[in-house]
């Protein structure tokens, strides 16, 4: 019981990815600590989504190794990861346009007893009080601030260990980024570990405890979010200034 | 009076054609794949029946069992062994494979059951009913098939609306992807979904040959293709689609032979698809196809 809390709750090793010939991820190692927001931040196309797309199974690592909860699952197909307590809210949020808010929540409950669901539920309109008053929408006439909260909150429905979070700020306007990183916080505070990919590293270090600097895939920097903050590296490259 | 016999028997055939149809559109909504060997899983299940109730002398309930049970086995295997492998490949490549396995249905028909056209037995021993005075004559395989048309709509439509298992389908019809991040196994619902289409395939089969009792190797392929016109015509991929399809065209295809020309009456079905399609690209009920932005 003792090794298992000390154990990283995610341990990544050197893992290397291919899109065909193309050697996207080029031996990547990383840790995420039960209880952590870990942020992976870097410009687009350096490796970010298809890191998180591995971990949660959509992608075959070529070499390297993965464990969850100290069990190895690299290799482990994406629609056994939720069973086993992660789960990603992908990149374009890619909720289902046809259903209704309410059916895309159910179903990020798939994994979950039926009797469970309505508390899962309860608990995300807590966060998302928004969601429940369109809850017999139709998914694809939300706002996307709105589209963003149920990609969310439907990850939540699964109650993961480890939530993995692919760009949850992409196109929203600042105020709605700013709400959506306190519901992070919130969801963290409330028992989540998290592991977020984001191109606003200011805000994604402003709200992680440690990070990663990914470049062209491979990992430049890590350490705490408020000494990379202050970096001048990071600061001319990331954060403008 | 005449109009009105057309009327019934059209909506009739256009019953059959719609149960067909189902097997296509869930198949296509859900596997996005064109299954062109489902007309002859048809043809299966109607040999099986026939062989039930000629040879073995079961009670007409078995032999629907029967060959529901077989159709629904033959269906999740030619998934697993001919589509299953190429899920990664193009479209193309499924849709010849489809076309390959559709003639090595027929062929080990033939096989088996030899070219010559067996005599389908009627399995509904009722009477037929006379309406106004004798002047309109209603078959009971036309009522049945009515019937059986009404009851199999309303229980797809609440299963793919209620269950677990039906939302599953929509949310793989939907993103595959984001279906499998929630925990749903892809393969095991397209399974499913080849199961549900290959029973319904037997029961078509059923009821195609009780009105038209003429069994051949070849008798799915023509019914095959105008059901998989009327699941276009209705908007491939929607279940309400290929019911008004289904129905429509049966309706046509009578009008059309009764009212127009009797050799025509195939022509009239696909000029009128033509027609429809020249307006409405994605079908009568389809979805028009959105950019994503």
């Amino acid at each position: 019981m003792s090794e298992a809390a000390n154990l990283p709750l995610l341990k990544v090793n050197d893992i290397h990815v291919y899109y065909g010939a193309i050697h996207a991820i080029k031996g990547i190692s990383l840790e995420v600590n039960e209880g952590e927001i870990v942020t992976l931040i870097g410009a687009n196309g350096a490796g970010k989504s298809t890191t998180l797309n591995t971990i949660a199974g959509l992608l075959k690592p070529r070499q390297g190794s993965i464990a969850f909860a100290g069990m190895p699952v690299d290799g482990t197909a994406a629609s056994k990861m939720v069973y086993k307590g992660l789960s990603l809210c992908p990149e374009g949020r890619r909720i289902f346009q046809q259903m209704t808010v309410r059916e895309n929540l159910e179903m990020g409950a798939f994994s979950r007893p039926n009797e469970e669901v309505e508390a899962s539920m309860e608990r995300v309109y807590g966060f998302f009080p928004r969601l429940k008053e369109r809850e017999k929408q139709v998914a694809g006439t939300l706002s996307g601030g709105e589209q963003q909260m149920l990609a969310m909150g439907r990850a939540l429905m699964s109650k993961p260990r480890l939530m993995m979070l692919d760009e949850p700020s992409m196109g929203l306007a600042p105020i709605l980024v700013e709400q959506i990183f306190n519901i992070i916080r919130g969801m963290n505070e409330a028992g989540t570990t998290i592991l977020l990919v984001e191109q606003n590293a200011q805000m994604a270090l402003s709200v992680a405890n440690r990070a990663y600097v990914m470049e062209t895939g491979r990992i430049t920097m890590e350490g705490d979010a408020d000494r990379l903050m202050h970096d001048d590296n990071v600061r001319k490259a990331y954060l403008g200034s | 009076m005449v109009f009105l016999s057309n009327l019934v028997n059209g909506i009739s055939l256009g019953s059959i054609y719609a149960i067909i149809a189902l097997g296509y559109t869930m198949v296509y909504g859900i596997a996005k794949m064109l299954n062109f060997a489902h007309g002859d899983v048809i043809m299966v299940g109607a040999y099986i029946v026939f062989c039930a109730a000629q040879y073995w002398n079961l009670p007409p309930v078995l032999c629907v069992i029967a060959a529901m049970l077989v159709c629904t086995l033959l269906g999740i295997t030619i998934e697993k062994l001919a589509y299953k492998p190429l899920r990664q490949a193009t479209g193309l490549a499924v849709l010849i494979t489809a076309i390959g396995m559709s003639y090595l249905l027929q062929n080990t028909a033939l096989l088996i059951w030899g070219a010559n056209p067996k005599v389908f037995p009627s399995l509904f021993a009722l009477d037929t009913i006379w309406l106004f005075n004798g002047q309109l004559a209603i078959k009971p395989e036309t009522l049945i098939t009515i019937a059986a048309n009404i009851v199999i709509m309303t229980a797809l439509t609440l299963f793919i609306a209620k269950t677990k298992t039906g939302k599953a389908m929509r949310c793989v019809s939907e993103d595959r992807g984001a279906a499998e991040l929630m925990g749903i196994n892809v393969n095991r619902t397209i399974s499913v979904t080849f199961a549900i289409g290959s029973a319904l395939a037997a029961i078509a089969g059923l009821l195609l040959c009780s009105s038209y009792p003429q069994l051949m190797p070849t008798t799915g392929s023509m019914p095959g293709i105008k059901a998989f016109t009327a699941a276009v015509f209705g908007g491939i991929g929607s279940i309400p689609g290929a019911m008004l399809g289904g129905v429509l065209l049966g309706v046509i295809e009578i009008f059309g032979k009764a009212y127009i020309s009797t050799e025509l009456g195939d022509a009239i079905v696909f000029a009128v698809l033509i027609i429809v399609l020249l307006v409405r690209p994605t079908g009568l009920l389809g979805k028009p196809i959105r950019e994503k932005v």
